[in-house]
């Protein structure tokens, strides 16, 4: 279940690495009703994979990943309404713009380290969130973006009123980002950042150039990021303040860490059991709902740090000594 | 001929506290050369300037005869000085062979590759698996580090730096914390390190230097008290009143 990437890893898709899909692909036959929370949830998935990449690989802690998703989200938003609603260049367009942002703040934030990095990270969606609050004229501040129309993909598929288009679009969306993200982590590139995570100081003195490195994977993960907001802007066709809010990103680092960090998976598992847990539970108990979620995160950080994906590992590992 | 590693006048001070006085430091091309010095006497200071973790207040650094003074830690590795530190500074949840391959992958410069798998880079696998093996660790080679006894860890420690194939190799107390029943494995390791390697060893360990040095630095308070060869450091009477311990009466 690890996928630490390495030397001696072996990079073959395992075959229980096709669960996700078979059953992202069975949730749009079985309940056709929960699509948009599906899709959600898919484009919560990328958005936590990309945090996965630094956090999790890098080891650089942020709140302020939600930068990257409302760039995204705004400029493919912006960009439906005044250039051209192809969703493709769409999503190209939030794409580039939140990996352009990812490269400059980086290398200016990425210079330092622990608790001013985390500052750093926070002041930057703040600066991002102020922007899209003023600039009304092209964001729309705080009544939000919409009235946008997004044509049909690659002119063949029309988005429907059920979220089915939307909803497979999250699948294969992600599928390819998924793809990627593991070729990254199984690289020499995922090997060098984890050695960043592991000892900073020792990477300077192997000659690796630390800084340039965790620049880049910031700028891949931002980019990434802001790829899952363009996918919200594009499923949902509204951009509002909150994708720029410092809660989305509280949000996401809590999924990560319900899932289990650094391990490509956990960003699957958390932000799926958090979004269906407060589906739910805001059902159930629309007034209390967050006092569960916040119940299960005490629990999962006092008791299993490695997340579910961390208590399923310790699960399995018992298993197989007692059937020794 | 250049010496492998120079110091010219290095100085370094915190505010009024002078830890490096005026340095002025050779190291010989294949050398084997141990710094010592009581607690204090700015030793790990000065390895830390030399591989560029401090910068000097003045004076120049100088490797294989060019300067490296303004030069970032990263860019000296490329120009072939290697260290290992005095407290493990490995990559604890990480195995042995990934924690020597992130070096080796480092100096072949493919460390950058972003798309093929790392395990398909024999080159840089078999040359990690080769290192491990002359150190004795080959049965340990998929073990995580942080799950290996602190003798191993140590030469763990070695065995990173000589995957960066450097010219001048300092062993920051290579034989720190480790038990004496397994600090001949160590020095066998030190042995057996090829010749044309220019190393500087800083130990506290007495033993260790005497067996492995051909000439050794003596430094007190950010100064060289003295230099020579083992016996002319053992003779001499101010050594042994300031470092030594020994007390005329």
């Amino acid at each position: 279940m690890n996928h630490t990437g390495g030397y001696i890893a072996d990079p073959r898709i395992r075959p229980i690495e096709w669960l996700p899909w078979v059953a992202a692909l069975l949730c749009y036959f079985v309940a056709p009703t929960y699509l948009p929370l599906g899709s959600y949830v898919l484009t919560m998935i990328l958005f936590a994979l990309s945090l996965d990449l630094i956090l999790g690989y890098g080891g650089i802690v942020t709140l302020g990943h939600s930068a990257y998703f409302g760039t995204g989200a705004y400029v493919a938003g912006i960009f439906a309404a005044r250039v051209t609603g192809e969703p493709l260049l769409g999503l190209l367009a939030g794409t580039l713009a939140a990996g352009l942002l990812g490269l400059i703040t980086g290398l200016i934030i990425l210079r330092t380290r622990g608790l001013a990095l985390l500052m750093l990270t926070l002041a930057i969606t703040s600066l991002c969130f102020e922007v899209a609050n003023k600039a009304t004229n092209w964001t729309g501040g705080a009544d939000g973006l919409g009235g946008f129309t997004v044509q049909p993909i690659i002119g063949l598929f029309k988005f429907d009123m059920f979220g089915k288009t939307a909803y497979l679009y999250c699948v294969v969306i992600l599928f390819a980002c998924w793809w990627l993200v593991r070729r990254l982590v199984y690289s020499p590139f995922g090997a060098s950042l984890t050695g960043v995570r592991e000892n900073n100081q020792r990477m300077h003195a192997v000659g690796a150039p630390v800084y340039h490195r965790l620049v880049i994977a910031y700028t891949i993960s931002a980019a990434l990021a802001g790829l899952a907001g363009a996918l919200l802007t594009q499923t949902t066709q509204f951009v509002g303040l909150k994708v720029l809010g410092f809660e989305l990103s509280g949000e996401l680092m809590v999924m990560l860490i319900l899932g289990g960090v650094g391990r490509i998976y956990g960003a699957f598992v958390g932000p799926l059991v958090y979004l269906v847990a407060q589906d739910y539970l805001a059902k159930q108990f629309p007034e209390y709902w967050y006092f569960f979620i916040g119940a299960i995160l005490v629990v999962v950080v006092m008791f299993a740090r490695g997340g579910i994906l961390g208590i399923l590992d310790a699960g399995i590992a018992r298993l197989r000594r007692k059937s020794r | 001929m250049s010496a492998a590693l120079e110091t010219r006048g290095l100085c370094k001070s915190f505010g009024a506290l002078t830890v490096a006085d005026k340095i002025h430091f050779h190291l010989e091309p294949g050398a084997r050369h141990a710094l010592i010095g009581p607690n204090g006497a700015g030793k790990t200071t000065f390895v830390n300037m030399l591989t560029g973790r401090l910068s000097p207040s003045s004076g120049q650094i100088l490797l294989d005869g060019e300067d490296i003074t303004a030069l970032e830690q990263a860019e000296r590795v490329k120009r072939g000085l290697g260290r290992t530190f005095q407290i493990n500074a490995l990559f604890p949840n990480v195995s042995v062979v990934d924690n020597v391959a992130l070096a080796v992958a480092e100096r072949r410069g493919v460390a950058w590759r972003m798309f093929r798998p790392a395990s398909r880079y024999r080159d840089v696998l078999d040359e990690s698996m080769a290192l491990i093996e002359t150190l004795g660790l080959a049965d340990d080679a998929r073990l995580t580090v942080a799950s290996l006894p602190y003798g191993k860890q140590r030469l763990v420690e070695i065995a990173i730096a000589l995957g960066l194939k450097p010219r001048v190799l300092l062993l920051d107390e290579p034989a720190a914390g480790v038990p004496s029943m397994e600090s001949h494995r160590i020095l066998e390791v030190l042995d057996s390190l090829p010749g044309e390697i220019a190393i500087l060893i800083i130990e506290h360990d007495m033993d260790v230097v005497f067996r492995f040095a051909q000439r050794i630095t003596v430094l007190t308070q950010g100064m060289i008290l003295a230099e020579g060869t083992p016996a002319e450091i053992s003779a001499n009477t101010s050594v042994r009143e300031v470092y030594l311990g020994e007390r005329h009466a």
